[in-house]
């Protein structure tokens, strides 16, 4: 019974009956190849969504990992145009992006400012910051070496590398939050700030570090996704953080922190991936995509909510008999 | 030194204040601020001065900071919207549907207002009714309401609104005091009014100090945040009118980033992000400030996104450079 009512569960039913839905029209849409392919293509969202829940979890929320994403996929793109080699640039990204997550960190273990007031400043600032850096170019395809471009798609045992970099991130993730001091920080601070205190965990600090990470995984991703679709500009991913979040909430992380699992995080993102890959098969308009995320955050968020509420306590029994 | 112990909150107070305190309030040094500015701007541009210049230069701040003074009273509640800007989209397109459909300029109007106050009315539902964070709740709705625009215009636009409905946008009551300049200094009267001088506006602040307390001493909490989201709308829903009169179109991607200015504003004239204290006026000098850097950096050809630079790093800075001060101050004062 337990088992039934899990939300994650329950997400599993659903994306079970959303593939249903579309293969009773179109039964390709579920062969094992095009299910590889939508996960490959929900990859970013997935390595995004992670990182925005160690954040969640710890009662912050990053609103700047779309421009941090951009900010690093522009500087791939120029650091191969100068002819860097790839894992140079690889570790360039992630260190920038984990760079960019610390000054957020910062300014909420520091200053104590809210996590919401800070990334929507630094959202803009990174983004800015493209257009300082490039005065608003495009790198094109045809800018960019082979080896760049071809890393992501590469193949191996079936899966293409991004696909493995997505299932990495789940496992290694999977690892941080169930098997160590980290992780179990993660929850202790999100789940109660001064029981965390008391415990010797510095909530500052614990903020920071899923900042730090938040901010990795998205300079990892401005990498992956520059070099798939072969372009870098000023707003590439533009308003992509709204789907992370979407994904995170969808999964059941609760936004007032303390509870999340990866495998909801993983799944929410997989949720909004198959709607976002099954529109244009189904013959649904792609500008639909942006209401059904909204409704199925409103979804999400209500039925989380509802269903964690305590009855309250009724103090006066018999004025509520009488009744 | 962790979060957890910065979470104390100011207590607001009306009590008379001797001027030497009054000159070191906020309100003082945003007014000080923007006087600064615009001598400044007045000094770098030759065409700053001109009355028509400003009177154009009103235009950046006026929509934004008509929803700020409802955003204001929001975020001293507590909550937050951060769908203004999709409601702004959605108005804009009703508008825009029914005037394809030959509706006359009134109906287009009471049309904005309705598609205003209906989304807030939806928010607040959410919030007040069904206990959902403020913060999700309008990510979620922001998808939504400009998901619907995008839904009803794809990559199109409705153009060729009547000429009696430009008036709103582009219109003058006299000289060079434009229509909606008008409608922002009521809509500050009006909030100002109804924050500092009706119990309405002390529930606002008891519920953003402490919610369980004010539901103790009788505060209706639930139906203040509803009646707050409500008028969050309404201003949206004037707002979009203003907007589409002036821009004469409407776009899916019409007013996108409202919210962050909005709040940028809210934030930068003292109100507390966590709740509970703030005041209008000071809403209205941080509008003026803000409208005058982003005007002065616009005659010297500065372009947009790195003004969005210069306000994203305005917004962190207003809250960051206080507290350092106070834990500067609290380091000496230890020696």
């Amino acid at each position: 019974m337990s088992i039934l009512k899990s939300r994650e569960t329950i997400l599993a039913l659903a994306i079970l009956a959303l593939l249903a839905a579309v293969a009773s029209r179109f039964p390709g849409f579920v062969a094992p190849a095009n299910l590889a392919r939508v996960f490959t293509d929900t990859s970013p969202l997935i390595l995004l969504a992670l990182g925005q829940m160690a954040v969640i979890l710890t009662k912050c929320i990053d609103l700047s990992v779309a421009a941090n994403l951009a900010l690093c996929g522009m500087v791939a793109a120029l650091m191969n145009g100068a002819g860097v080699p790839l894992p140079l640039i690889l570790l360039a990204v992630i260190a920038l992006g984990a760079m960019l997550g610390a000054v957020n960190g910062l300014l909420v273990w520091k200053l104590g400012i809210p996590s919401i007031v800070v990334t929507l400043g630094t959202m803009t600032i990174y983004r800015g910051t493209i257009f300082l850096m490039t005065g608003g170019a495009w790198i094109n395809a045809h800018q960019m070496s082979e080896g760049f471009k071809a890393f992501p798609r590469a193949v191996i045992l079936g899966l293409p590398v991004m696909a493995w970099i997505g299932i990495a991130g789940i496992a290694a993730m999977a690892l941080l939050l169930t098997r160590t001091p980290l992780g179990r920080a993660f929850y202790a601070v999100g789940g109660n700030p001064h029981a965390a205190v008391y415990a010797g965990i510095s909530v500052g600090r614990t903020q920071f570090a899923a900042f730090v990470l938040s901010g990795a995984l998205a300079g990892l991703v401005g990498y992956l996704w520059v070099a798939r679709y072969a372009v870098a500009y000023v707003d590439i991913a533009g308003g992509f953080e709204l789907d992370v979040v979407a994904a995170c909430v969808i999964g059941g992380i609760a936004i007032a922190g303390g509870s999340g699992t990866v495998a909801g995080a993983v799944m929410g993102a997989l949720f909004l991936g198959i709607i976002k890959n099954a529109l244009p098969v189904v013959g649904i308009s792609p500008f639909w995509q942006m209401a059904i995320s909204g409704s199925a955050i409103l979804l999400a968020i209500a039925f989380n909510t509802l269903s964690q509420r305590d009855g309250g306590r009724i103090i006066l029994k018999k004025a509520e008999a009488a009744e | 030194m962790s979060a957890v112990l910065h979470t104390q909150r100011q207590i607001p107070d009306r009590l008379t204040r001797p001027a030497a305190r009054a000159l070191k309030s906020w309100e003082a040094l945003l007014a000080v601020v923007a006087v600064a500015i615009f001598l400044l701007n007045a000094w770098a541009s030759p065409y700053f001065l001109d009355p028509w210049n400003l009177s154009d230069a009103s235009f950046n701040f006026t929509e934004k900071a008509m929803i700020a003074f409802a955003m204001a009273m929001l975020i001293i509640a507590g909550e937050i919207d951060l769908s203004v800007g999709a409601i702004i989209a959605l108005a804009s397109t009703v508008m825009g549907l029914a005037m394809t459909a030959g509706a006359p300029t009134p109906v287009l109007v009471l049309l904005g207002l309705g598609t205003g106050l209906l989304c807030g009315a939806f928010n607040g539902l959410l919030v007040a009714r069904f206990g959902l964070p403020s913060i999700v709740v309008t990510i979620g709705t922001m998808s939504l309401f400009r998901g619907i625009s995008y839904i009803v215009l794809g990559d199109g636009a409705f153009t060729g609104y009547p000429d009696s409905f430009a008036w709103f946008g582009q219109g003058y009551v006299f000289w060079v005091i434009t229509v909606e300049l008008v409608i922002f200094t009521l809509a500050a009267l009006v909030f100002g009014v109804l924050l500092h001088r009706t119990s309405f506006g002390r529930t606002v602040y008891a519920i953003g100090n402490n919610a369980t307390a004010a539901r103790f001493s009788g505060i209706r909490v639930d139906r203040v945040r509803f009646i707050l989201f409500l008028l969050t709308g309404l201003m949206s829903g004037i707002a979009a009118i203003c907007l589409t009169s002036r821009l004469g179109s409407t776009r899916p991607s019409i007013a996108s980033g409202f919210e962050l200015e909005v709040v940028t504003i809210v934030v930068l004239g003292g109100v507390s992000i966590l709740g509970g204290s703030g005041s209008i006026v000071g809403v209205v000098l941080a509008a003026f400030v803000m409208g005058l850097v982003t005007f002065g950096l616009g005659l010297l050809n500065v372009p947009g996104i790195v003004m969005s630079i210069v306000v994203g790093a305005l917004l962190i800075a207003v809250i960051a450079v206080p507290r350092l001060w106070t834990m500067a101050r609290a380091k000496s004062g230890k020696r």
